[in-house]
């Protein structure tokens, strides 16, 4: 019989988060909302033993309770359980079990749930929303209005059914019939080929052929649009030409070209592997990779998330390194979206971003690595396909990651056990999410096991430095199909799909094959060292199995119970793949959307209006402006997320994402120092540049800009310039459509500058294409993430202001460049010219940082998002310290001024009153995104030889100093533009988006 | 000789190379052993001088805190760890060693004279005698429970010794350590007024959270980071050779890893006297 166990809190404590969240659904009846964690037996093992269960192992004898009857709610108080569908993983049952064992209970099934009791008088209808939109995830979810009935186990469904696909007499219709109905995400043309292949064959493929064919030829596997053949017309702003170009894959003409070009003797390794590989010291060197894990996240966002970290995690044991840090770069829709205008189909934003947050937070913190280097983005874009970039650095001694395994040599799964979780995420991630996604793909979201990879993480380190192993592959999209069939890829590999250990039965063999079930790598093991693996992988609490070997004759061969169900030869599986042709447009933007005069006209002003108090209380009061940017959701203090990740384990970091005394400023970058390598002074960085906004301006520009933004936040921590590589990570709409394609293209023209013109080479990438929803793209994603050597730890440096008297300096020229800023957008403006790559960026950098090397720098601040004044304000907050700034001492572009009216040729400058004329360049100079710019606090005695350290031509200047007041003033000659007290520009960027979880309590 | 100091490693703890590198530091030779090794009986508990219970998740903390280790320790090192405990050698835990210390009943501890239920007081009639070795979890009466806001934070704290601590060995503590704070579930709580008085009376409080000049933290967060009772960051055992605290002091040991670059209270302190009394 089913035993049921509720473990209540001693004081009951109502979720705060659940009632807010409850009124941001319109049900404002709720009044209280108390959580208590439920446990399922499958058998009961009688009252006493149930007794020392709960005391020992479920309830906490200080703050909770334990009972084990179905508790009758109290008069007036609705119930909701939820529990977990039959297959999640479920951690806790997991060690429950393993608890009763220890215990010495009977064994048997369990499962766990959730009890929510609601206080308020809410109706039927009102705990069905409550349910759906709040409570429960459908995708890995189910729920009660009232106990709910656990569900053990799995359903059993026939095992070992293997079938053959009619595919060779297939009309055209009925090949794109049966891609869509098995979820392969193939086009006709790759269509065509598989069937060719099996006319040739003289027989049909079976339905484990040709689902390995589908996840090896899908874009996530093989980067179909990347790897295209593009005819790429270029037209301006009227739509005349100005060129055609036929591209050989935009992944060889430019993102590879750039690291060809630039490849410095520190790179040792790019594009070959699960992560690239650069040199940290004489003996070891640094794995860098970022992934994406956009639509599962948008389905089930805490799993999603989860099992993101947890892939990329992977990415690095995959070159046999052990992680060391991590990074999360996420983008989402607007947080106050309003529920009632929310499409059907996807979760709310709030609570996308409240379970993605959670997940990465979970994995990482899990798995003992910092989560040390970020960024948060809001944009409406984003609503229903929000972006979740996840990274990760590891170490490894030089020369220790093996790649060649030997025939004869063992095919070896360790990790997680084999479910029916994850199955198809590689063409569902090529494929647009729509409002049935969520019913039709549940089964690609799978829920993260931290511990299960902890134990891999310690294994392979171990597994490594007795060269257990020849070659060694995550598995990710695709499960074994596309490991398996990447690892055999030269030998030829015959696997025996029995011997795969599986968390319950029943599953067919393409689906083991298929599985994405997590935290399982797959190795390839010399016969003689399988009992040492064996020994160690017992000590780590590793499952381990042995698959298969390789075999030397190119042949992709799968059994089940010994029937072959699988035969190609590996030269059609990776190269039968027909190559595709894409049409690619780019329009440029009007630059001339945004005119001045218009803009002053359509502010309501005529030339009689200007007058200094008109103007303070107009769009140019900015103080205003400044305090808007400072609590723009991109910009504020993301303090309320970043704090629930621990970036402190493993005690290597030396920069972290909050400065100064109030250990709340912003920082530019991470620095890290790697526990076992304190023996010398180098340090790493790790830093990222995003600017979606920019891409809707100019994509071109956006690519420049971010490897820029990249750039210089790792300079301005200490890194060298001359050590610098970068991962380049796509999110874009469907590329078939040829305007997503073209600005794609522009993109990428823009990487190859970017790197070559920064000598940053690509180490390693990932494209996420498809993000639609409903046929709406999100705006085309760059992220640029760097990683960098940091040479003297001790003289890295931080953001915040240091001390009164310092001087302060603008390093790099301000221009006119609004287009795509966040002036714009706060301003609802378009048009406009986005930035541009600055002149000769190294020559300063490289000045800059030996300024730093030097210890002439006591502070440094990039100018990003906003420009000079959020960068000040940023500054002053970090080190509760004032500032006292001159405008007319800024280095400005002569062109800025070309492009105000009164320096027109056709324009009369008598019409626009001087005060108006500088307050335009005021604004300019204040918000201007300008790239290539950064402000620097020097000490006065150090002020000589910091600025012999920059040629004549590098824009310098001094700006103003720090003042022991606690105040931002901003001067224009005589004028005084703002007179900003630190503690208003503190609540502005802290104060306003306080991001909150859902289980806040409150006792 | 350097004194042997043994880190636990149960699966899912992460803190254990930074807590060794802190021993080191400290002059002590740390060693570090999964459980499942010192399960295959080649290696002893009694063969070290020290040891040290390290942070991390130990099994995901899926069934809170701590929870999972604690009962591996009173099944399968029942009488290893206790008699480690009663031959007076130092034991330190640390964040999830805390909790799991905490909540396998070794810390406070009741055979030494710390607070625990009597007979009376346990559930469903229940007596110790019949819960065997497992009593000791289901007679506490302190815990560490959910942070009071509710979810996992990072961030700096200052710790003050207790003077009086019945753990004398940390007498040479007399600055403040500054060390930041990793855990959801750091919560000191007690299951009563007289658990609290008892601990304040026998000297078993060995840390507390303050402001930076050493002021009490007085509840206030996020100086007490995660609402615990009296400020209490750790607590010792009667005997005094226990202690566990939820803070990180192996997380600064050196000036460099200080945020607010200053070269004074490091943790090193308390490894040092960790290894010193060892």
């Amino acid at each position: 019989m089913t035993v049921r166990i509720e473990v209540r809190g001693a004081h009951a404590a109502t979720t705060r988060g659940i009632l807010r969240n409850a009124i941001a659904l319109g049900i404002n009846e709720l009044r209280a909302c108390t959580v208590s964690r439920l446990y399922f037996l499958e058998e009961n093992p009688g009252a006493e033993l149930l007794q020392q269960l709960c005391t020992f192992l479920l309830a906490d004898p200080v703050t909770e309770s334990a009972s084990w009857d179905v508790r009758p709610s109290d008069k007036g108080v609705h119930v909701i359980e939820v529990a977990p569908r039959p297959g999640v993983t479920d951690v806790a049952a997991r060690e429950l079990r393993r608890g009763m064992q220890e215990i010495g209970l009977p064994d048997c099934d369990v499962t766990t749930g959730t009890r929510y009791e609601l206080t308020g008088d809410v109706t039927d209808a009102q705990l069905h929303l409550l349910a759906e939109k709040l409570l429960c995830n459908a995708t890995i979810q189910h729920f009660r209005i009232g106990p709910i009935f656990p569900q053990f186990g799995a359903e059993v469904v026939g095992s070992g059914l293997v079938e053959e696909v009619s595919l060779t007499r297939a009309m055209d219709d009925e090949l794109l019939t049966i891609s869509r109905e098995r979820l392969l995400s193939l086009d006709l043309h790759e269509m065509h080929a598989i069937r060719d292949f099996y006319i040739d064959a003289g027989r049909e493929p079976t339905d484990v052929e040709l689902e390995t064919l589908a996840q090896t030829w899908s874009e996530h596997c093989v980067h179909k649009t990347f790897r295209a053949r593009i005819n790429f017309t270029h037209e301006d702003a009227d739509g005349a030409v100005i060129s055609r170009t036929e591209i050989d894959g935009l992944l060889n003409q430019y993102i590879r070209a750039a690291t060809e070009a630039v490849y410095p003797e520190w790179l040792h390794s790019a594009f070959v592997d699960d992560a690239g590989i650069i040199a940290f010291d004489e003996r070891y060197d640094l794995a860098f990779k970022v992934e994406t894990h956009n639509h599962p996240s948008a389905l089930e966002p805490f799993g999603g998330a989860n099992t993101g970290v947890g892939g990329v995690v992977r990415d690095i044991l995959g070159v046999s390194a052990r992680p060391i840090a991590c990074t999360d770069v996420l983008c989402f829709g607007p947080q106050d979206f309003p529920h009632a205008e929310l499409p059907p189909g996807i979760l709310h934003p709030r609570r996308i971003a409240e379970g993605v947050v959670a997940g990465v937070g979970d994995y990482g913190n899990k798995l003992g690595l910092p989560t040390v280097n970020g960024a948060v983005l809001y944009d409406a874009g984003y609503l229903g396909n929000p972006l979740v970039f996840c990274g990760c650095a590891g170490l490894l001694p030089r020369g220790t990651h093996p790649t060649a395994a030997q025939v004869g040599d063992l095919v070896v799964a360790l990790g997680g056990r084999t479910g029916r979780d994850g199955i198809h995420g590689a063409t569902f991630s090529s494929a647009e999410l729509t409002h049935e996604t969520g019913e039709t793909a549940g089964s690609a979201v799978q829920i993260g096991d931290p511990i299960t990879e902890k134990g891999l993480i310690e294994l392979i380190e171990a597994a490594r430095d007795e060269q257990l192993y020849t070659a060694i592959t995550d598995c990710g999209a695709g499960g074994f199909s596309s490991s398996i069939g990447e690892m055999g890829e030269e030998l030829g590999v015959d696997i025996e799909l029995t011997n795969v250990t599986l968390k319950y039965p029943g599953l067919t063999p393409w689906e083991i094959w298929l599985s994405e079930a997590q935290e399982r790598l797959v190795i390839a093991v010399p016969p003689a060292r399988l009992a040492r693996l064996q020994e160690l992988a017992a000590r780590w609490d590793v499952d381990v199995s042995v698959l298969g070997r390789f075999t030397g004759d190119r042949q992709l061969v799968v059994r089940y119970a010994d029937r072959i169900v699988a035969d190609l030869p590996m030269g059609f599986l990776h190269d039968g793949l027909p190559r595709r042709k894409m049409e690619a447009v780019y329009t440029e933007k009007k630059i001339e959307d945004w005119k001045i005069e218009d803009w002053v006209s359509g502010n309501g002003w005529s030339d009689k209006t200007f007058t200094p108090s008109s103007l303070q209380s107009s769009i140019f009061n900015y103080e205003n402006l400044l305090l808007a940017l400072l609590r723009h959701p991109s910009i504020a203090s993301k303090e309320s997320i970043v704090r629930t990740y621990d970036h402190e384990v493993r005690g290597g970091t030396l920069v972290r994402p909050f400065t100064g005394p109030g250990m709340d400023g912003p920082t530019d970058a991470a620095v890290l120092k790697p526990l076992g390598t304190w023996e010398h002074d180098d340090a790493f960085v790790l830093s990222n540049g995003i600017n979606p906004r920019l891409g809707l301006c100019d994509p071109y520009a956006m690519a420049v800009s971010v490897i820029d933004e990249a750039v210089r936040n790792a300079v301005a921590v200490g890194a060298d310039p001359d050590r610098i590589a970068i991962l380049d990570n796509f999110c874009w709409g469907n590329p078939t459509y040829p305007d997503r394609l073209g600005a794609l293209v522009r993109t990428c023209q823009g990487c190859y500058d970017g790197a070559v013109a920064y000598g940053t080479p690509f180490i390693s990438g990932k494209d996420s294409l498809y993000n639609e929803f409903n046929g709406k793209p999100i705006p085309g994603t760059l992220l640029i993430s760097a990683i960098a050597i940091a040479p003297e730890m001790s003289k890295v440096v931080t953001s915040d202001l240091k001390a009164p008297g310092n001087r302060l300096y603008l390093l790099g020229e301000t221009r006119a460049e609004l287009g795509g800023s966040l002036l714009f957008a706060h301003l609802g403006l378009e048009g406009g010219i986005a930035p541009a790559m600055p002149a000769d960026p190294l020559t300063r950098y490289r000045a800059l940082h030996g300024a730093i090397r030097g210890g002439l720098v006591q502070s440094c601040h990039d100018l990003s998002e906003g420009g000079l004044g959020v960068a000040l304000a940023e500054m002053c907050i970090g080190g509760r310290l004032g500032a006292e700034i001159e405008m007319e001492r800024l280095i400005i572009e002569d062109w800025i001024y070309k492009l105000l009216p009164w320096h027109k040729e056709d324009a009369d400058s008598e019409s626009l009153p001087p005060n108006l004329q500088s307050s335009i360049v005021n604004l300019f100079s204040l918000f201007s995104e300008s790239n290539g710019r950064l402000l620097v606090e020097v000490a006065p005695e150090d002020a000589d030889a910091f600025e012999q350290r920059f040629e004549d031509d590098v824009a310098l200047a001094l700006i103003g100093k720090v003042v022991d007041a606690p105040y931002l003033s901003i001067r224009s000659g005589g004028q005084a533009l703002t007179q900003l007290p630190i503690e208003t520009m503190l609540g502005a960027w802290s104060g306003e988006i306080q991001w909150r979880g859902q289980h806040d309590r409150e006792s | 000789m350097k004194p042997s100091v043994l880190i636990l490693h149960a699966s899912g703890t992460n803190r254990d190379g930074e807590a060794a590198r802190a021993c080191e530091l400290a002059g002590g030779a740390p060693e570090i052993l999964h459980l499942n090794q010192l399960r295959e009986k080649r290696e002893r508990m009694a063969g070290y001088d020290a040891l040290l219970l390290p942070g991390g998740f130990s099994y995901g903390d899926a069934l809170g805190a701590g929870v999972r280790w604690a009962l591996d320790l009173q099944t399968y090192f029942h009488d290893q760890i206790h008699a480690f405990v009663d031959s007076g050698k130092p034991v330190l835990g640390i964040c999830n060693g805390f909790q799991v210390l905490v909540k396998a009943g070794v810390l406070p501890g009741q055979r030494n004279g710390g607070p625990g239920m009597t007979n009376d007081e346990l559930p469903n009639g229940e007596s110790l005698a019949r819960t065997g070795m497992l009593g000791e979890i289901g007679t506490r009466r302190v815990t560490l429970t959910e942070n009071a806001q509710g979810r996992f934070e990072c961030r700096w704290v200052h710790l003050q010794v207790n003077p009086g601590a019945a753990a004398g060995w940390l007498g040479p503590l007399d600055e403040l350590i500054f060390c930041p704070v990793a855990h959801g579930e750091g919560n000191f709580q007690v299951k009563d007024q007289a658990a609290l008085d008892e601990l304040t009376a026998r000297n078993l409080v060995a840390f507390r959270y303050v402001d930076d000049n050493g002021n009490p933290a007085g509840g206030r967060y996020p100086l007490n980071p995660n609402g615990s009772a009296a400020d209490i960051a750790g607590i010792c055992n009667a005997r005094g050779n226990v202690v566990g605290l939820m803070p990180h002091p192996e997380d600064h040991v050196i000036a460099i890893q200080n945020p607010l670059r200053r070269a004074d209270r490091s943790g090193l302190a308390l490894f040092r006297a960790f290894i010193h009394t060892a």
